[in-house]
C-alpha cells in the first residue's frame, strides 16, 4: 500500500501534534520539519480539523493542536480521511481486472491490502508515540556505544551517501 | 492457536467498562484446578463456545505451577478470576531458535482497560526470560482489531514469518 502525498502529510502532522498535545504548532513549523509548501500543509490541517483531530487556535502564535484521542485513534482513521480505502466498484475496475491472470493478480494485491489494513488499524497514535520514543531510546544508547558502535555506523551511513 | 479475539470494537478504549466489577490491581499467579470453572466461563463468554475438555486438556499439559517453559497464569482479583493468559517455549519451530509463545490471552471484560492484560503478559515474558528466551511471539487473526492492538501497544510488532493456509480438497490428496 503507497500512501498518497496528502496522507503521509496528514500522518506527519498528526502525530507531531499529538507528541504534545498542549502545545499549539503553526502549519509554517510543520511544513518547515517536513520539507512540503505551507499551502498543501494547510489544506490537510483543514481537512484534520474538520474531523475534529487538531483543533484550529487563533491570535498571536495561533496555529493547531491535537484534539483527537491518541488512544482511540488509529493509523486507519486518519488513512481513511483521506483515501479510498474500499474496492473500487464494477464499473471504476481496470479491464484487466477481469481476465483470468487480472484476477489472480487482484487475489495478491488484495491479500497485501488486507495486511496493510489490518497492520494501519491496529496501530494507535499511542502506540506511535511509542515507537518512537523507543527508536529515539534506542539511537541514543547507540551513539553512547563506544568505537565500532553506533557514532561509526552513522559515519559509514554519511559517507555512502 | 492464535491468541483469541476477545469482542471486535475499536482499539485501547472502545469497550465498556461495567460497573462493580474488580478493584485495585490484581495478582497474578500460576493456574489452579479450582480457576477452570471460572475460566471456562470467561472463554465461553467472550467466543460464544464452551469447551470445557479443551480446557481441562489444556490444565493438564499447562497447569504445572514452577515450569517456565509451559505456563498457565491467571489474574486473581478480589478471589475472582479476572484474566488469564496461556504459553509455551518452543524450540526450533519453523526454523526459529527458542522462543516464548503467547497462544491464549483473554480478560473479562468488565476488569478491562486496567491493565490486567499488560500485567498478564509481563508476568509470562518474565518467565521465558527464566527459561532463557529472549523472544516472545504470537499469532491471531488479522480482523481482530482490538486484540492485535493490544499486543502492539504493549510494543510488538510484526516477526519474519507469514503464515499460509490452503484448504484441502474432500477425497484427494497432494496440492490443489
Amino acid at each position: 500500500m503507497k500512501l498518497q502525498k496528502n496522507t503521509r502529510l496528514a500522518l506527519y502532522s498528526v502525530l507531531e501534534f499529538a507528541l504534545d498535545p498542549a502545545r499549539q504548532i503553526s502549519a509554517a513549523e510543520i511544513a518547515v520539519k517536513y520539507g512540503v509548501s505551507p499551502h498543501h500543509l494547510a489544506k490537510v490541517l483543514s481537512e484534520l480539523a474538520r474531523a475534529g483531530v487538531v483543533e484550529s487556535v487563533r491570535g498571536v502564535g495561533g496555529g493547531y493542536r491535537f484534539a483527537g484521542n491518541a488512544r482511540r485513534l488509529t493509523l486507519m482513521d486518519v488513512i481513511g480521511m483521506f483515501e479510498e480505502l474500499s474496492e473500487p466498484d464494477a464499473e471504476r475496475r481496470e479491464p484487466g481486472e477481469r481476465t483470468p491472470v487480472g484476477r489472480a493478480l487482484s487475489a495478491v494485491l488484495s491479500e497485501i491490502d488486507e495486511i496493510a489494513t489490518a497492520t494501519f488499524s491496529s496501530i494507535t497514535l499511542a502506540t506511535m508515540l511509542r515507537l518512537l520514543e523507543r527508536q529515539q531510546r534506542d539511537a541514543t544508547a547507540a551513539s553512547r556505544t563506544p568505537a565500532g558502535g553506533g557514532k561509526d555506523v552513522v559515519r559509514r551511513a554519511t559517507r555512502r551517501g | 492457536m492464535a491468541a483469541r479475539r476477545a469482542r471486535q470494537e475499536r482499539p485501547d478504549g472502545g469497550q465498556v467498562e461495567a460497573a462493580g466489577g474488580v478493584s485495585g490491581a490484581p495478582a497474578v499467579r500460576a493456574v489452579r484446578r479450582g480457576d477452570l470453572p471460572e475460566i471456562i466461563a470467561l472463554d465461553a463468554a467472550v467466543t460464544g463456545i464452551e469447551k470445557r475438555n479443551y480446557w481441562h486438556s489444556i490444565f493438564r499439559r499447562y497447569g504445572v505451577a514452577g515450569d517456565a517453559e509451559r505456563q498457565f497464569l491467571v489474574a486473581e482479583d478480589g478471589g475472582a478470576v479476572v484474566g488469564f493468559v496461556i504459553g509455551e517455549v518452543r524450540d526450533w519451530e519453523f526454523g526459529s531458535p527458542p522462543c516464548g509463545w503467547v497462544f491464549a490471552i483473554d480478560v473479562r471484560p468488565d476488569a478491562r482497560q486496567r491493565g490486567v492484560g499488560a500485567q498478564l503478559l509481563t508476568a509470562i515474558s518474565a518467565g521465558f526470560r527464566r527459561a532463557g528466551v529472549t523472544k516472545v511471539r504470537t499469532m491471531l487473526a488479522r480482523d481482530n482489531t482490538l486484540i492485535l492492538s493490544f499486543f502492539r501497544s504493549q510494543g510488538m510488532m510484526a516477526g519474519p514469518f507469514i503464515p499460509l493456509e490452503t484448504d484441502l480438497e474432500q477425497g484427494r490428496g497432494g496440492r490443489r
